[in-house]
């Protein structure tokens, strides 16, 4: 069976359900990451990309109490907050500063019960106008159906006004795992896995690029995984609007799910069957904040093409015991790259190259 | 065991700077496996006490050493000390990993004697002290070598960690650690040791600023001597943890070893020494999710819980974990764990 996916993937064929079931199933780590790394080779040659960017959660305030997440507060606790937007607006000047320039921020936040839609829009249109030249990666399919709902707009009203104030791209978040009876268990209260892809689908449709994630290594199973993976490249065959996939190692600390890290292995064997599986998908992104600075530079080399940015600082996975920095420099990133043989490249929110570190 | 097959040291220096990581991670894990075809991981219960943090060596890329005068040196007092044996024990340890620094003024009494107390107080096993110490302890006594082992070993050190190796080429010791013993003297205080039927391990302190060949030629130099005496247990490599340390100040372009680094290095360790039994993952440096990750790079071995850690820690890492932890890393990492004793005797299985 390994010898006849091995064939598959040489001859850039696709991979059936089954076939990406056996290698979830199969030890064959060294042998998997090796026809991964071929196939991230075929798709983006040696580059490994990464961005100057700026994480930015307005509020942790949430409405949602998914069990997985130990970000959220309810209203009137003590640790709750919520951002100004001159708090953001300081935020992203000190991030420009500390690194010199900054390519993108990444907004996404908490459903807070009283902000209404206007908020949202202004937060975006102040960063606009102040940073012509950043790009805006904001709010997941889970906070676009939120504003709908709030605001009584359509979900495609929304994602255009969200436009015209300035958002760039979408992050690919809240997408957890698509099938209906493990998100019933790990975050009832969240959107449906039909709903996230509607929104994703509207999105492209409104020429607006998103990212997909997946949270891995809590209660799903392989065939949950397989599943989540293969509707993902079915609507990107539709759309072809995804720019590139996450996967997200679950984080069990301060979190109603007790269960062990995902092994290293397990999350090389993820990265590296979501790039065989994902013909369609130009990128695959080593989230280094999850999977730790070590693992996701040797992730480069099992079929990841691309790592989180500088992010600078963190607080969503660092809820859940993160064990990773906030933030990670220029240098640093560039030196994690260069170990593995590849060449770094600062790109923009759109993937192209703004600098190769040759 | 002997593999019949070895590794040039020519080849090797192709293996490491040319071959794919997942060729070596590949051959390395089929040795691993052919060697411990059972699938079991190790680990021993234990906890590391630095009885005295004052050292004249002052090795520029360790963070833990203080001088004499300052204020926060210390030795360990026998109180201090017999509640340390009191908890490992408590928690199920088997053995102390007993290391200073090497203080100017303790001499082979002071050793002798903490070692006496032990043995009369506590059923523990001491792995203890490294060839630094005893060096410095043959130099300060005017004894040879081979007679501060059999005093040391009469008063109850029962084996040797492998530490104070760094990396066992004099061109690169001459310049992180100018004033510790050099390569030859590291390996003779193992000779000897072996010789009286004392068990070691052996380290390796790569990325600093060492080459490749450096690396080879260590690994070259304790493949012939465990030929000579097959009294080393297992191999244990490490990555330099540039924070706090004189080192980096002096050599600020010096980043940290990564995953791919450490990883290529542990797969042709298992390689290349084919006459070790074990090789040892290093979660203190790498992290929980790389050592697992180590286990399909040659590793068979978790190391230790260190109920206690503070050399490591001092130069800026935080991993840390419970027993716990370590027996569930191993387990989803699809291995069996198990708790062994210091000779890698297997003491309980963990289902």
């Amino acid at each position: 069976m390994f010898a006849e996916i091995k064939g598959k993937i040489e001859a850039g064929e696709r991979l059936s359900r089954d076939d990406a079931l056996y290698l979830f199933q199969s030890d064959r780590i060294h042998e998997i990451g090796e026809l991964a790394d071929k196939v991230s080779r075929r798709v983006n040659g040696d580059r490994v990309y990464f961005i100057l960017n700026r994480h930015i959660n307005p509020t942790n305030i949430c409405v949602n109490r998914c069990r997985f997440c130990a970000f959220s507060r309810s209203k009137g606790d003590r640790d709750a907050y919520e951002m100004t937007i001159d708090d953001i607006l300081e935020d992203v000047r000190k991030a420009k500063q500390e690194l010199g320039r900054l390519s993108e921020v990444h907004i996404v936040s908490g459903l807070h019960p009283d902000w209404n839609f206007d908020y949202y829009l202004e937060i975006l249109s102040s960063i606009k106008s102040e940073f012509p030249e950043i790009g805006i990666k904001a709010f997941t399919a889970v906070e676009i159906d939120y504003f709908s709902r709030k605001s009584g707009l359509s979900e495609e009203e929304v994602m255009l006004r969200l436009k015209e104030a300035g958002l760039d791209i979408m992050p690919g978040g809240g997408a957890e795992i698509f099938e209906s009876s493990v998100r019933n268990q790990i975050c009832p209260e969240k959107i449906s896995g039909e709903r996230w892809l509607k929104i994703a689908k509207t999105a492209h449709t409104l020429g607006i690029k998103t990212n997909a994630t997946m949270l891995y290594g809590h209660v799903e199973s392989y065939e949950d995984r397989v599943d989540h993976l293969f509707r993902l490249r079915e609507l990107q065959d539709q759309t072809g609007g995804f720019l590139a996939f996450i996967p997200l190692s679950y984080q069990p600390e301060n979190t109603d799910i007790k269960v062990p890290y995902p092994s290293g292995i397990d999350d090389l064997k993820t990265i590296a069957i979501s790039r065989l599986v994902l013909d369609n998908i130009p990128h695959i992104k080593a989230y280094w904040i999850m999977l730790g600075e070590k693992l996701a530079q040797l992730a480069l080399l099992f079929g990841a093409d691309c790592l989180e940015g500088t992010v600078i600082e963190e607080r969503i996975a660092h809820s859940a015991g993160a064990r990773s920095k906030r933030g990670m420099g220029i240098s640093e990133i560039v030196h994690l790259v260069r170990e593995t043989g590849k060449i770094p490249v600062e790109r923009d929110s759109f993937y192209n190259s703004l600098r190769i570190y040759g | 065991m002997a593999n019949t097959l070895r590794l040039e040291k020519e080849y090797a220096l192709k293996m490491i700077q040319e071959i794919h990581l997942h060729e070596l991670g590949k051959e390395a894990d089929q040795i691993r496996r052919r060697l411990h075809p059972e699938e079991v991981v190790t680990f021993v219960v234990d906890r590391n006490i630095n009885y005295t943090n004052v050292c004249i060596n002052r090795c520029k890329f360790c963070a833990f050493w203080r001088p004499k005068e300052d204020p926060e040196a210390y030795v360990i007092t026998y109180d201090e000390l017999s509640q340390k044996i009191e908890e490992t024990i408590a928690k199920g340890g088997t053995q102390i990993l007993l290391q200073g620094g090497v203080h100017p003024e303790l001499g082979l009494d002071f050793y002798v004697e903490m070692l006496r107390f032990i043995k009369k107080n506590f059923k523990i096993h001491v792995h203890g002290f490294s060839p630094p110490e005893i060096t410095f302890l043959s130099r300060k006594e005017g004894l040879s070598v081979r007679e501060i082992l059999i005093r040391l070993k009469e008063a109850g050190l029962d084996t040797i960690p492998g530490g104070g190796a760094e990396i066992l080429s004099d061109r690169v010791r001459i310049r992180q650690s100018p004033n510790k013993i050099k390569s030859d003297e590291w390996l003779s205080v193992m000779r000897e040791a072996h010789l009286l039927g004392m068990k070691t391990s052996a380290t390796m302190m790569f990325g600093s600023i060492d080459s490749d060949e450096d690396i080879i030629e260590h690994l070259d130099k304790l493949r012939s001597l465990q030929d000579e005496t097959a009294g080393f247990t297992a191999f244990i490599p490490w990555s330099f943890q540039p924070w706090n340390t004189e080192l980096k100040r002096e050599n600020p372009e010096i980043e940290p070893a990564g995953a791919v680094k450490y990883l290529k290095v542990l797969a042709l360790s298992r390689i290349y020494l084919n006459n070790f039994p074990n090789i040892q993952v290093s979660w203190v440096t790498q992290g929980i999710k790389i050592a697992q990750v180590g286990l399909r790079f040659g590793a068979n071995d978790f190391g230790s819980t260190m109920l206690e850690e503070n050399v490591v820690r001092a130069a800026g890492v935080s991993y840390r974990v419970t027993m716990d932890e370590i027996i569930s890393a191993i387990k989803s990492a699809g291995f069996k764990p198990a708790q062994r004793d210091t000779y890698y005797n297997v003491l309980k299985y963990f289902e």
